[in-house]
């Protein structure tokens, strides 16, 4: 008997696939439709192993989802309120073209609202599992909160992005969780670790709205992403509260100021108003304690024992610690030209007390005039009242210091001075292969001592007098050669100790022959030049390289290309540094020049 | 009593007293000049505005309005006159006259005047027009009596001036004056309606009948009955239209030229005269007529009294006036509250209560919380979701910010001028630029303004969120280190040659081919001119020069120590040579001479048919040592075993050998006693066995099996291995059978050499490769080695030391390390241990030949250049 012959592509890659084109016929949706859920419940086509068997023997390339998805799509209960929802945009198409605006209102206002806290949870099974797909949520919220009323976005969902963003950014502040900052053309980037999980979001500079050419930009599939995504942030926030012990949705503590504020006319608006500011603490649930500190629980990674990594692991945990309260007890005044979100959201989240101009936004607390002010964050050149009492610096300082871990010294961020680079606290510094600009090389190790700092030392002299200057410099030049030669000396000296030790023998040799020509004596190891070996080295290792085995031989090339391209790369900025430090230096020098010439003729 | 009524009364009084004024005013200045009077009369007649007012010089707002209203009034008169006149009339004639009146007609006028001021009354009364002064029953007691006599004075003044127009002017002129006047009295009607009150008071009644001295208002008022037609249908009739009897109604009388020229010299009017088309009466024309016609053609507005520009007066605001604009009473439902109303109200209270319906505040209410998104504890339940679908794949994360990013980025990261130029040179295709954004340096945060790209690039994320195909991919975590081979280091594995030391420089064109002798002590060398050179390998001193006359190809010392031979390829020749050189090699050499200077016995160097050969069909080998075939024809075809005459004896040469075609490759029998020789394109007949002892040669195959490039000899057993372009085939020469065949995978292969063990195997290939195979192991290559960037010529193994060497076209030669362990279960350990330079390229050759000296780790190198190079 012959059995039935098995059918092609019923079984294997063939059957795991569906091109989107079925799955739009077998979920019975308009494209527009799968689109939405799609991105609603996360689903997302598949890269095939082998596209040809995947895509059932035909040919080009095609939109591939996985069988499993589109069957689990099936039984999701979204799909008849879509279906519910063409039926009523069908009711209003009709009800405008018969010109029954009553009705349409009437459907407009009953427009039916699509739940999707259940796919919120089947997404995130668990509260981490939330935090750590919160990368984009954040970033694409923080957008959308500034984000005007446009077209295919519902003034509310801006409105609501707002309101959320904001009150995460209270939740950071009361959880400390605040890492790392940078300020990037794009934007600003924070770094945050909640349960361990490390977040990274992107907040615009002001203005980010500008109106996209249709073809770049399609507000409506960001919008329906948002639509996701507040439901998450909501849902996140409410849980970060809740294990914070702070009332949801935020309120002040220090309740309304009753004398004042008593006949408020909306005084949702006003609280919302003042939640928004980050200036003040928000309520605690009744009952909790203010200031509960939990008890540092040092939890390290028990898998690997290696002892090491604990005590760099500890040491981590004591440097978080420091960070946490790097602000505490410092009091800043924001002046009005700086970004205020920003610093008021760093500041807080490090413990530090901040206020600004009583016109400039609502929500201040303490007044420009305060002598406890510690530092006044200014970013303009100048400013025709000062305070002694306190440090005028530009905002940068601010951004530095959270890198850095301490409060770095104030003196190069000083109002109208010239910054230093701002650097990126991303970069993987275990990494090898990775290009450390000087400065970070100095942050790093505090015995590097870069060539810069030499001309910073003579510039705070030269305020000082003109006299002493040139005496310092000359000093400095002379310290310079000094150094310069000692390190000469030192770097020589491994060759020229080897060939003192060799010539040495030798005259003690000569002299021994001719005192006694025939004794024996002791041999002498030959030292190999590190030079030479270093080049035999190389040489072995180059003809070791052509035994790699030819199986892996395109991957090692490729690999080499890139360590080649970096290291390439990693020159080409040494180089660039090389010459740009070089061209400073000259101009430094032909100011001095010019200065003395001046004072020589007067 | 409501706001808007107060004020329509306050208006009421000021308006009584201005008029009292008014009428003050008229009596002081009005007394002498009739004749201003009448002109006035005329001139605002047309206008049919109040004519006290215009005497007194009087233009404010009120005045317009009341003559607004009294427009309204004329209309309504005009309509009544055609209908309620009789009635009116008759009622009038109870009333009074006045004493003064002596023209009936005046009389009648005044009647008429009384009678329509008394109507106008009553229409005021009830009319919703809104008059002006309407109730003198306000005002107190004295100032009516003042008043009464003020408009008797009045009146008095105006019938004088009546009777003197009257004489002047015709008919029609007074008929207008008439109307005027009642304008002029219904204006002040209150005036009047004092004056017949007073007359009422005062005078007796006369009963007289208005219409005795007939009905002259019809003359009088000659109107066009037949409407808009054209007249010249009258032309020839005497009349024009019917009265409503049925009456003709007579043209006036018809002038004839004379009459018109007559009336033209007498009648000072004549000029202003015009003639009524509709009734065919003279008009003449009134001054104001005349100035209308004026201002008209001027195309100026008709009345020169109208201000265009005067002050703009809000009279219907919601300021309450002193003198309300209406003042009628509200009608009592407006003060009662509305039943239906009353019930529409409490079925909505009712519905509220219910709670069907809602406020619009509570639906705002309701709406926002709809719209607002409650939260809650969504990870404390631990129900768990459906789940379903394939494996999740988070997507991967976007890698994070660089230095470049920054918005103060250190120097080196800014972009120099060429750098620029590419990144504008990639203006269209920005993808393949090394950033997406430009790094630019901002001197302070505040100069920072928003990234153009920042929603694209949130959107372009997105994108990748729902549409990028994700799968797992294995990412290797491994230095590149890692993938070379953990090898011991050189430096471990010495000795080796490590440098040149000697050059060997003599010939004058390729070297070929190189040997040491067995002790080690000289080197025999041939090259493409045609010598062979003997040196001394420590000093390189060339000791010997034999002139061959043929490019030496192949030159090898014999492995035998007690001969004194070198086997040298000079063209189609394999020649022996006793190359005599050295003390040492002195008696070697004259043993040499002794046993090769007498011929062997003949039977011996005969060979024997080759019937043996063609017995043995499946065996293409024979093998030398054991049978001893006959020489055939198909060998002495192409082997000759030559005599040697006496200069070639002088020069060393003890045997020659001479073959159909030329030598490629010669080698020795680890005894010492035979000699490989391979013949290019010699087919079938390409490898050729010579025995020296017995001076006789086989050709051990029957079938050509490739082309032949080397034929060797094992070093210990009887197996003779013969490298074709592919392969490699060993024979056994006992068993006369191919033993094996192995297929080292290169295209063309170049040279070979057994390893002194004999189980591995080199092969050098034109195509780069180093191959290496262990016998014991398989027929595939152990290892094949790419140390080679050209063809590889020489390859060779040393005899004591686990080295070999490699050289070719390269300019390197490469000497590796290559040990060989006695168990089956380790394999060889290769390591490449160093590369030496090989001298100079000569057209695409640069090392032909390799050997390494027999005891110490030195290496020689035929060069291309026309030296040797010993390395060591």
């Amino acid at each position: 008997m012959v059995s039935k012959r098995k059918k092609k592509y019923s079984t294997g890659e063939g059957a795991q696939f569906m091109t989107r084109k079925a799955a739009l016929k077998k979920l019975q949706l308009s494209l527009k439709d799968f689109r939405r859920i799609c991105i609603l419940k996360g689903i997302y086509p598949r890269e095939p192993r082998n596209r040809k068997r995947a895509q059932k023997g035909a040919g080009g390339i095609k939109t591939l989802y996985h069988t499993k998805d589109i069957k689990f799509l099936l039984h999701e209960p979204i799909i008849w309120k879509l279906r519910e929802l063409k039926v009523f945009q069908q009711k209003i198409r009709k009800a405008r073209a018969m010109r029954e605006y009553g009705k349409m209102r009437k459907y407009f206002s009953d427009y039916p609202e699509i739940n999707i806290d259940h796919i919120v949870k089947e997404r995130y099974p668990t509260f981490v599992d939330a935090l750590r797909d919160l990368d984009d949520c954040l970033t694409l919220c923080f957008l959308f909160s500034t984000f005007p009323s446009l077209k295919r976005v519902p003034r509310d969902q801006s409105l609501l992005c707002r309101r959320l963003t904001v009150e995460f950014m209270h939740a950071i502040i009361a959880a400390k969780a605040l890492r790392k900052v940078f300020v990037s053309v794009k934007g600003y980037y924070y770094q945050a670790e909640i349960e361990g999980q490390t977040i990274t979001w992107i907040v615009p500079h002001h203005f980010s709205f500008k109106p996209q050419n249709k073809d770049e930009v399609d507000f409506k599939i960001m919008s329906t992403f948002v639509e996701f995504y507040i439901m998450v942030l909501g849902f996140v926030n409410f849980k970060l509260f809740h294990s914070l012990n702070l009332v949801y949705p935020p309120k002040l503590t220090a309740g309304l100021n009753s004398d004042a504020e008593k006949d408020l006319v909306d005084e949702k608006a006003y609280v919302a108003e003042r939640v928004a500011a980050m200036n003040m603490s928000i309520a605690r649930v009744a009952g909790s304690n203010e200031a509960e500190e939990l008890p540092d629980i040092d939890v390290f990674n028990t898998e690997d024992n290696d002892p090491e990594k604990m005590e760099e692991a500890k040491k981590e945990a004591e440097k978080i610690k420091v960070l946490k309260t790097m602000f505490k007890g410092l009091k800043f005044f924001i002046n009005r030209e700086v970004p205020r979100e920003p610093l008021v959201f760093i500041i807080r989240c490090f413990g530090g007390e901040v206020s600004w101009d009583r016109d400039h936004f609502v929500g201040a607390t303490f007044d420009e005039s305060d002598e406890s002010i510690a530092y006044q964050i200014v970013d303009r050149p100048s400013m025709d009242k000062q305070y002694l009492s306190r440090y005028y610096v530009q905002p940068q300082w601010v951004f530095d210091s959270v890198n850095a871990r301490t409060l770095l010294p104030i003196n190069k961020y000083l109002m109208g001075a010239v910054l230093p680079p701002h650097l990126s606290p991303f970069i993987d510094k275990t990494k090898d292969q990775v290009y450390m600009p000087p400065e970070q090389r100095a942050l790093n190790d505090p015995n590097f001592k870069p060539l810069d700092d030499e001309p910073s030392d003579e510039e705070i002299e030269e305020a000082s007098d003109e006299e002493k200057e040139e005496q310092s410099e000359q000093e400095d030049g002379e310290e310079a050669l000094a150094r310069q030669y000692k390190q000469e000396m030192e770097q020589d000296s491994p060759s020229e100790d080897d060939d003192d030790d060799d010539q040495d023998p030798d005259k003690k040799k000569a002299a021994k022959e001719k005192k006694k020509a025939m004794a024996v004596t002791t041999g002498v190891p030959v030292k190999e030049h590190p030079y030479k070996k270093e080049i035999e080295d190389k040489q072995a290792f180059r003809l070791r390289e052509k035994l790699v085995p030819k199986k892996h031989r395109n991957l090692y090339k490729s690999m080499k290309a890139g360590q080649e391209k970096r290291k390439k790369e990693i020159w080409l900025l040494r180089k660039k540094r090389r010459l740009h430090d070089e061209k400073v230096s000259e101009e430094k020098k032909a100011v001095k020049r010019k200065q003395k010439m001046q004072a020589l003729e007067a | 009593m409501p706001p808007f009524k107060a004020g329509l009364l306050k208006r009421k009084n000021v308006s009584q007293e201005s008029k009292n004024s008014d009428a003050e005013d008229k009596n002081t200045t009005s007394g002498d000049e009739d004749e201003e009077l009448v002109k006035g009369f005329l001139d605002e007649g047309d206008d049919a505005a109040d004519s006290e007012h215009e005497e007194d010089g009087h233009s404010d707002g009120e005045r317009d309005a009341s003559h607004c209203c009294l427009l309204a009034l004329e209309v309504l008169f005009e309509e009544h006159d055609s209908t309620l006149g009789d009635d009116e009339h008759e009622n009038e004639t109870s009333e009074p006259e006045s004493s003064d009146l002596t023209d009936s007609e005046e009389g009648e006028e005044t009647d008429e005047d009384e009678g329509d001021s008394s109507q106008d009354e009553e229409h005021v009364s009830s009319d919703s027009g809104a008059e002006t002064g309407l109730r003198p029953t306000t005002s107190s007691g004295e100032e009516t009596a003042g008043e009464k006599d003020d408009k008797k004075q009045n009146k008095q003044v105006t019938k004088k001036k009546n009777k003197q127009v009257i004489k002047k002017k015709n008919k029609q002129v007074t008929k207008m004056k008439q109307e005027k006047k009642r304008n002029n009295k219904t204006n002040s009607i209150e005036v009047m309606s004092a004056t017949i009150q007073e007359d009422r008071l005062t005078a007796p009644v006369q009963q007289k009948d208005e219409y005795e001295s007939g009905d002259t208002s019809d003359e009088e008022d000659r109107t066009n009955t037949v409407g808009d037609i054209p007249m010249w249908w009258y032309n020839e009739y005497p009349h024009i239209g019917y009265t409503l009897d049925g009456q003709r109604i007579i043209k006036p009388p018809q002038r004839d030229q004379i009459d018109e020229f007559l009336k033209k010299c007498s009648d000072p009017e004549f000029w202003r005269t015009v003639k009524d088309p509709q009734t065919g009466q003279d008009v003449v024309l009134a001054p104001s007529d005349l100035r209308l016609l004026e201002r008209l053609r001027a195309s100026r507005l008709p009345s020169d009294t109208h201000d265009e520009y005067e002050p703009w007066v809000e009279w219907f605001s919601r300021e309450v006036l002193a003198t309300p604009l209406r003042a009628f009473p509200d009608h009592k439902r407006s003060f009662l509250p509305s039943r239906s109303e009353q019930l529409a109200v409490s079925k909505l209270v009712h519905a509220l209560k219910m709670g069907w319906t809602k406020t619009r505040k509570e639906m705002a209410a309701e709406k926002r919380k709809k719209k607002e998104r409650a939260f809650y504890d969504l990870w404390s339940s631990s129900a768990t979701p459906a789940t379903g679908g394939a494996r999740v794949l988070p997507a991967p994360k976007r890698a994070l910010p660089g230095h470049a990013e920054s918005y103060n980025p250190p120097a080196e990261y800014l972009l120099d001028d060429k750098e620029m130029k590419e990144w504008d040179a990639l203006a269209e295709t920005p993808w393949k630029r090394k950033y997406t954004f430009l790094p630019q340096k901002h001197s302070c945060l505040r100069d920072v303004e928003a990234f153009p790209r920042f929603v694209r690039e949130r959107f372009l994320r997105c994108l990748d969120l729902y549409l990028a195909p994700r799968a797992l991919k294995m990412r290797l975590t491994i230095n590149a280190e890692d993938l070379v081979p953990k090898l011991p280091s050189p430096r471990d594995l010495q000795p080796f040659p490590t440098a040149e030391v000697l050059q060997f420089r003599g010939h004058t064109d390729v070297v070929r081919s190189c040997d040491f002798d067995p002790s080690g002590q000289y080197v025999v060398s041939g090259s493409e001119d045609g010598t062979l050179r003997v040196w001394e390998s420590s000093t390189g001193r060339c000791v010997r020069t034999v002139s061959l006359g043929a490019p030496v190809t192949r030159v090898s010392w014999s492995p035998s120590s007690s001969l004194c031979l070198v086997s040298a390829a000079a063209g189609p020749r394999a020649l022996l040579l006793n190359v005599q050189a050295g003390a040492g090699a002195h008696r070697a050499a004259r043993a040499t001479d002794r046993l090769l200077a007498e011929a062997p016995p003949q039977h011996d160097t005969r060979s024997e048919s080759p019937a043996s050969i063609h017995a043995s069909p499946p065996s293409r080998v024979s093998h030398p040592p054991r049978s001893l075939p006959p020489v055939d024809e198909r060998t002495s075809s192409c082997v000759e075993w030559e005599e040697v005459d006496a200069t070639q004896w002088a020069l060393g040469v003890r045997i020659s050998i001479k073959h159909f075609k030329p030598l490629t490759h010669l080698s020795w029998h680890a005894r010492g006693d035979y000699l490989a020789a391979t013949l290019s394109e010699g087919a079938s007949r390409s490898v050729v066995v010579h025995q020296l002892s017995r001076r006789r040669s086989q050709l051990p195959f029957r079938r050509a099996c490739g082309l032949v490039q080397a034929a060797v000899f094992h070093p210990r057993r009887p197996l003779l291995l013969v490298a074709t372009q592919r392969a490699v085939r060993i024979y056994d020469l006992v068993k006369q059978e191919l033993s094996r065949k192995l297929r080292p995978g290169a295209q063309w292969l170049s040279s070979l050499a057994v390893h002194p063990g004999g189980d591995h195997l080199l092969l050098g290939s034109y195509d780069r490769k180093l191959v290496w195979f262990d016998l014991e192991l398989s027929a595939r290559p152990y290892r094949t080695l790419r140390v080679h960037g050209g063809a590889v010529r020489a390859v060779a193994f040393h005899p004591r030391y686990p080295l070999f060497a490699s050289g070719g076209d390269d300019p390197y030669l490469v000497v590796c390390h290559g040990t060989v362990y006695n168990d089956l279960l380790t394999n060889p350990l290769l390591v490449p241990l160093k590369q030496l330079p090989a001298g100079e390229a000569a057209g695409a050759l640069r090392v032909l030949d390799l050997r390494w000296h027999p005891h110490q780790p030195w290496l020689l190198a035929a060069g291309a250049d026309s030296t040797l190079r010993l390395y060591s």
